[in-house]
């Protein structure tokens, strides 16, 4: 796919979604598109620095956290305007990022010790915010009524909806951007080979340091839009588990390092989570259980995810030949480059 | 500054929980040291043997040390299985693709597990569970006492079968060189899993030595997880004594944070230490690499 082509079938697909607020009447239906197109986000943002850099996080919730507890605390506390608070949430989790960026990249610690560390800081996270008052500590932060497009509350899902839309096709863009720049080529050079790319004269740790702010600041904006829209944040919805799952699920079912896994992944997670809603009911932890089943499955029989499946399937025969052999990391890297835009 | 009598059974309380947290650790920095990555399901690996633990108690009414003899080799037999079955199977050849999967196995073990038992907080019954032992003037509970020394032994014996032992010669052997390992005959395949579920098993004796003095959750794996990454952090990853070490340090500086900075903040002391770590020695106390 050419740059240019890939740039009109993305904005080709935004405008098809922007129909979605006049052509759909029900309010749950809209709420559907509305947490898919924030899934979407959520899963851009994991994939800027998983999919394309290679840096596996598994605790995105500190970035998302952060956005969304900037956004409530500096409203209910100091009376910031949201929308205010929205670009502040994005920075802090940019700087938060950068800070994480700067502890563990700058020793050259990857694979392991990156995933083991992000993980370690959402936790950390969510105990400070558990046990400090400002965050309302374990009860949580309720963020009072005021409907108002000022006060970004809007009376219908509508005003809703073209938020997120414009937050993910932002993120979108600039996945695109990356996708066809200079930066996202050394980023995808050191994903694949970091010593190569060093010795090429990339600046490995700079290219990091950019995917990881870029990351963390998406993130962010998703945590900043999921406190406006439910106005209600506690430890462990900002800073649990489930968020930096859903993060990294996403891109891994719909495609990592691609442009458009992203979108196929958070159809899937939502066709995932309601179908268990539909045939096993609200039971605690079972939605979460086949998450993580599904993560499993994906791992062992699809690494590639969906945006994999779509590329090869003229060819599926060789694919599955390509699959079974185990690759080196320098193969992968090259198959999964030819496979993204 | 609270006087003695309050800092001394404090400190004694940290060493003993700190044992728990090495024998915890040192199956996480086994796995770490010969597989190459970190085990994201050990948390909730641990809550199963708890589990396991409180079920032949309650059902079969097995004390559970008795449960010693029988919950550390199904824990064996489990990680040997999970290690063969799927995480090999997953890799594909990059390390990054066993972390999503022991992620994803936490995941899955984790609900289940919240699905059938509910959240509720369950803690076995035993006469013992609340007998004290007098040291140096404290009052010690008793199955903290017995922890301590199980895991001492338990970390004594692994020593022994890492040094002395043929298995642990081909362990180390495929720790440091993998081709090698296999070239002079030893079944690489075998021996990961059986490293595995070495690092497993650990577990397991933790779960038993816990259990009388704790309680077992769905979520219980997560208060271990921080501390157990911690201690592998702080005592190098892959390093046994880091791990014997990293746990007494964690222990004790949880006990003296919980003293001086009340229960919930008392974590932070562990936290500010693997932020410490990190930024100015993210090799740990004694590792040698990254």
């Amino acid at each position: 796919m050419t740059a240019m082509r890939s740039l009109l079938i993305l904005l080709a697909i935004f405008l098809l979604i922007g129909v979605a607020p006049f052509a759909i009447g029900s309010d749950f239906w809209l709420n559907v598109v509305i947490m898919t197109l924030y899934a979407a986000l959520l899963g851009q943002a994991w994939n800027i620095l998983g999919g394309y850099g290679g840096q596996f996080s598994f605790g995105h919730a500190a970035f998302f956290g952060t956005g969304a507890y900037a956004v409530a605390v500096l409203q209910v506390q100091l009376g910031v305007n949201p929308w205010v608070g929205m670009a502040l949430g994005g920075a802090l989790a940019a700087a938060v990022a950068a800070f994480i960026g700067f502890c563990t990249f700058r020793y050259g610690l990857r694979g392991s010790y990156f995933a083991l560390v992000t993980l370690a800081f959402a936790e950390v996270l969510r105990i400070l915010s558990n046990s400090v008052d400002f965050t309302g500590a374990g009860v949580g932060l309720l963020i009072p009524l005021a409907r108002g497009m000022e006060n970004f509350q809007f009376a219908t899902r509508a005003g809703y909806f073209w938020v997120v839309w414009a937050l993910t096709l932002a993120a979108f863009l600039t996945v695109w951007w990356i996708g066809n720049s200079r930066f996202g080529a050394q980023l995808t050079a050191v994903r694949d080979n970091e010593d190569a790319a060093r010795a090429l004269g990339v600046d490995a740790f700079r290219v990091k340091m950019g995917a990881i702010v870029l990351s963390g600041f998406f993130s962010g904006l998703a945590g900043v839009f999921y406190a406006q829209y439910f106005l209600y944040l506690d430890p462990a919805i900002a800073y649990g588990p489930e968020i930096s799952v859903t993060s990294l699920l996403v891109p891994i079912i719909g495609g990592m390092g691609t442009l458009f896994g992203p979108l196929l992944g958070a159809v899937g997670v939502h066709a995932i989570s309601e179908g268990t809603r539909t045939f096993v009911g609200e039971a605690p932890g079972i939605s979460l259980a086949l998450y993580g089943a599904v993560l499993v499955a994906m791992v062992l029989f699809m690494p590639r995810g969906l945006a994999g499946l779509l590329a090869r399937a003229p060819r599926k025969a060789h694919a599955d030949e390509a699959a079974a052999a185990p690759a080196t990391r320098a193969e992968a890297g090259r198959a999964e480059a030819s496979g993204h835009a | 500054m609270p006087d003695l009598s309050i800092v001394v059974p404090s400190l004694l309380n940290g060493i003993t929980t700190g044992a728990l947290y090495a024998l915890v650790a040192l199956g996480l920095t086994l796995i770490y040291g010969v597989l190459h990555i970190i085990n994201f399901a050990h948390g909730a690996l641990l809550m199963i043997g708890l589990y396991a633990v409180y079920f032949l108690n309650v059902q079969f009414g097995v004390d559970p040390y008795a449960a010693l003899l029988v919950v550390p080799p199904l824990m064996f037999a489990l990680g040997y299985a999970l290690q063969r079955g799927i995480i090999t199977r997953a890799s594909h050849g990059r390390d990054e693709n066993i972390l999503l999967a022991t992620l994803g196995l936490s995941i899955v073990i984790e609900n289940l597990a919240l699905y059938f038992f509910k959240s509720d907080t369950r803690i076995v019954d035993t006469p013992y569970s609340f007998e004290t032992v007098e040291v140096l003037g404290a009052f010690l509970p008793l199955p903290k006492v017995v922890a301590f020394f199980g895991a001492l032994a338990t970390a004594a014996l692994f020593w022994l079968v890492m040094a002395r032992t043929d298995l642990g010669k081909a362990i180390r052997a495929l720790a440091k060189e993998r081709k090698g390992a296999a070239l002079v005959g030893i079944d690489t395949e075998h021996v990961y899993a059986v490293s595995f579920g070495l690092g497993i098993a650990c577990l397991g004796v933790a779960a038993c030595l816990l259990l009388p003095s704790y309680y077992v959750t769905p979520q219980v794996g997560h208060g271990f997880i921080l501390i157990a990454f911690t201690i592998v952090v702080l005592g190098g990853m892959g390093s046994f004594v880091g791990a014997l070490l990293g746990g007494f340090i964690i222990g004790i500086v949880e006990a003296m944070g919980g003293l001086f900075l009340g229960e919930s903040l008392g974590q932070i002391g562990i936290f500010l230490i693997f932020i410490l770590v990190l930024i100015f020695r993210p090799t740990g106390l004694l590792g040698h690499k990254a």
